[in-house]
């Protein structure tokens, strides 16, 4: 079983990061020909980066579209992320920079009610998805699916702590071992061996599938690109020669 | 199709109730499709092309590698429905393919099966459906020519997206992907060819429109005793108004137009028309065609240059005002032809704002006694432009001009004003009658935020700043039961309360 997750792991891993990579490069290389903020926006390149910054920490526009859809996302995805926190104790060591360590210390606890939070919210996600008639209109199987491989890996995942513990210091050992390609044990705990594989198919997924909102919305042009048209000229590559073969 | 049009009920905007979904209660709603004679002069294949499938998904793969928004877009949706209550045709018809995400799906799942590695792979082996994969079917263009008409690009949708998606950038890809293949859309088509061979719209030939401006001169002197001009192809004139053609003619446009005429007379400044550059419109912009909106804006340019204008303003007019404002500087600049100390291009409104406050003109609100206005947000000045220095000044500017000419100004409701604005339902190439049944429908939002103020504040009038609004609401206001002379431009406003004559 180590051995098989450790390939899994190694293969999840370069799908992840070569996959969202060229997603990434392809977003940034593509030109937006024309502006096309949505207004009103902000005037300068600094005003419509906070604007993203805004959209990314505090669902801006959700806000103004569908509170409770707001509510919803907004205890997900912050759960997500005091879970993810709380899991970098399994790959820094202790002495890796110390103030970083004592505030992953400090957050622990917090982390659990992160998990709770992130089932919570997903659990009303889905309901939503099914209950409310023009979500079940739009919502297909790779929808479903993708809720349901969350609440999975966080059922999974709370089940470890709250129901059956397993050893962590084993699975600890055994990331901090693939990351020196080192291969150590890891425990043979069923439990473990679904959550890892759950968690090993997300990252599998990720750059295929509609997760890649995430690095996506950083590139939105409608909110990415800063009102100020009459002052500056926009122009993309690709429109610049189609001017010079004109003239 | 009006007359078996179905007239929705106007509620409490305050309490919008959305609608129940009703499958396929639009799939026979289309526009007509465009003859040989509309397309080849814009380089469209004169018809559907035998081997349409392949030529459409090589040019849907064309505009993936040139448009930042459609790449982003087709991958980032989650599905989440925060869109799928916000457009005013979901919200008048109750169509679910007229809810934003579903509508972007009809182009997305065509594209998920052709561009993405997951499409590919289970569509090859006829499980697409999973992913949401899609052939290109001649049924699935049929749907793209039918929704892709059912949408007015007003970007709504794209204020509430919590990823900025816009289905105004989906529908004109999809557009220009059918014009592509041969499978254009008449009204617009045979529009921007009028603009190519005519200068304007209406297919309006000069002498015509010198003719039509003489006459309203004469209009003009009868009504105030003073010689307003209307100048015409003047060289070396301070300005040059480019302003939609059906200021020229239809109403209420034309009372606006004589209002811009009062202003420019009143502060003294000279202007000019140019029987080149006489559409401020531009149709290319609704078929998402960056070609034919250049060549269409290359007018305006050869205009100013020719008669040596040192300012170009633009009459009241929203897609307009998107691409002058937007896109004008990229289209055909630099434009440091111009003057730099004014706004390039700058709207008639910000114009005539700027008199108001610095006392260039007065106003004399007894001119517009008796009425209570309220103010339309175009949608495309209200989420694709903007007027003045700060975020927002296409809200204020025009509010504050209406509020110096009235005696009394009432907003609708928040929802439904400001960024938040409805359309008006004829925008984005709908402006035509075989589509009048999905016109009616789309309209019920403004319709019933107007009825509202209507009934409680009084409101005798609304004014709008689009030559799209205004003719839109001349035919979609008596369906719901309103005077079709509710409707009127800012200017006509501006005209009526304008002291002309003794300033001092």
């Amino acid at each position: 079983m180590t051995t098989f997750f450790a390939i899994l792991f190694y293969a999840a891993f370069a799908v992840l990061v070569v996959g969202v990579g060229l997603k990434v490069a392809q977003y940034a290389r593509t030109p937006a020909p024309l502006k096309i903020p949505t207004t009103p926006a902000p005037l300068t390149p600094a005003g419509a980066a906070f604007r993203v910054g805004r959209e990314v920490t505090l669902f801006e526009s959700l806000w103004k579209a569908n509170k409770p859809l707001w509510l919803f996302a907004m205890v997900f995805h912050l759960g997500l992320a005091l879970v993810l926190v709380r899991h970098l104790r399994y790959f820094l060591e202790p002495v890796w920079a110390p103030p970083v360590w004592s505030l992953i210390v400090w957050l622990q606890p917090f982390g659990i009610y992160g998990g709770l939070a992130m089932l919570a919210g997903l659990a009303a996600l889905l309901v939503r998805r099914v209950v409310v008639q023009r979500i079940a209109y739009i919502s297909g199987p790779s929808d479903y699916l993708m809720l349901a491989l969350l609440l999975a890996i966080g059922v999974s995942g709370m089940m470890m702590k709250m129901v059956a513990h397993t050893d962590i210091v084993a699975v600890k050992s055994f990331f901090l071992g693939l990351m020196v390609f080192d291969i150590r044990a890891l425990p043979a705990d069923p439990l473990l061996a679904v959550h890892l594989f759950l968690v090993a198919l997300l990252m599998l997924v990720f750059p295929f599938s509609k997760l890649l909102h995430a690095p996506g919305v950083f590139f939105s042009p409608t909110r990415n690109q800063a009102d100020d048209p009459r002052e500056r000229r926009h122009l993309a590559p690709w429109a610049a020669q189609l001017e010079r073969e004109r003239n | 199709m009006a007359a078996d049009t179905k007239i929705p009920a106007m509620g409490d905007p305050a309490e919008r109730t959305i609608p129940r979904l009703q499958p396929g209660a639009m799939e026979q709603s289309k526009p007509y499709v465009a003859a040989p004679a509309h397309n080849e002069p814009l380089g469209f294949p004169g018809e559907l092309v035998p081997d349409w499938q392949e030529k459409g998904i090589a040019r849907m793969g064309e505009l993936l590698g040139k448009y930042k928004s459609l790449r982003v877009f087709m991958d980032i949706c989650v599905k989440c429905g925060a869109c799928t209550d916000k457009c005013h045709y979901f919200l008048g018809t109750g169509d679910p393919k007229n809810m934003p995400v579903a509508r972007q799906d009809l182009f997305r799942s065509v594209y998920r099966r052709y561009f993405t590695p997951a499409g590919k792979a289970l569509g090859a082996m006829g499980m697409g459906k999973l992913v949401g994969a899609r052939e290109f079917t001649k049924e699935v263009l049929d749907e793209w020519f039918n929704y892709f008409h059912q949408c007015s690009q007003c970007r709504r949708c794209s204020v509430f997206c919590p990823y900025g998606i816009d289905t105004a950038e989906v529908s004109m890809a999809a557009r220009d992907i059918m014009d592509n293949i041969g499978q254009g859309h008449k009204y617009a088509n045979e529009i921007i060819g009028k603009v190519h061979k005519i200068g304007n719209n209406l297919g309006l030939p000069g002498p015509a429109l010198i003719d039509n401006l003489e006459g309203l001169e004469e209009d003009l002197k009868d009504e105030t005793g003073l010689d307003i001009r209307m100048p015409v192809d003047e060289e070396g004139a301070e300005i040059l108004l480019v302003t939609p053609s059906a200021d020229f003619f239809a109403e209420p446009h034309v009372l606006g137009l004589m209002g811009y005429a009062k202003v420019f007379h009143a502060a003294g400044t000279s202007w000019t028309i140019s029987t080149k550059a006489t559409e401020a419109a531009n149709f290319a912009m609704f078929i998402g065609s960056y070609d034919q909106m250049q060549k269409i804006a290359m007018r305006i340019r050869e205009a100013a240059l020719e008669l040596g204008v040192k300012r170009i303003v633009f009459g009241e007019c929203g897609h307009a005002w998107r691409v002058a404002y937007s896109f004008l500087n990229t289209l055909i600049g630099p434009m440091d032809f111009l003057d730099p100390r004014y706004p390039r291009p700058q709207h008639i409104l910000e114009f005539t704002h700027d008199l108001i406050k610095r006392g260039g003109i007065r106003l004399d609100k007894s001119g517009n006694d008796g009425m209570v206005l309220t103010f339309h947000d175009s949608c495309n000045v209200a989420r694709a432009s903007r007027m003045g220095d700060s975020a927002g000044g296409q809200f204020v500017i025009p509010r504050e001009v209406i509020k110096a000419c009235v005696p009394k100004f009432v907003d609708m409701h928040p929802d439904t004003i400001g960024e938040k604005t409805f359309c008006c339902g004829g925008g984005g190439g709908l402006l035509t009658d075989e589509l009048m049944d999905v016109r009616i429908k789309g309209s019920q939002p403004r319709m019933e935020a107007l009825n509202d103020v209507v009934k409680r504040e009084g409101v005798t009038h609304m004014a709008a700043i689009c030559a799209i609004c205004k003719a839109q609401f001349t035919k979609v206001l008596p369906t719901y039961g309103f005077d079709r002379e509710m409707i009127v431009s800012v200017h006509q406003l501006v005209s009526n309360a304008i002291v002309l004559g003794n300033n001092d």
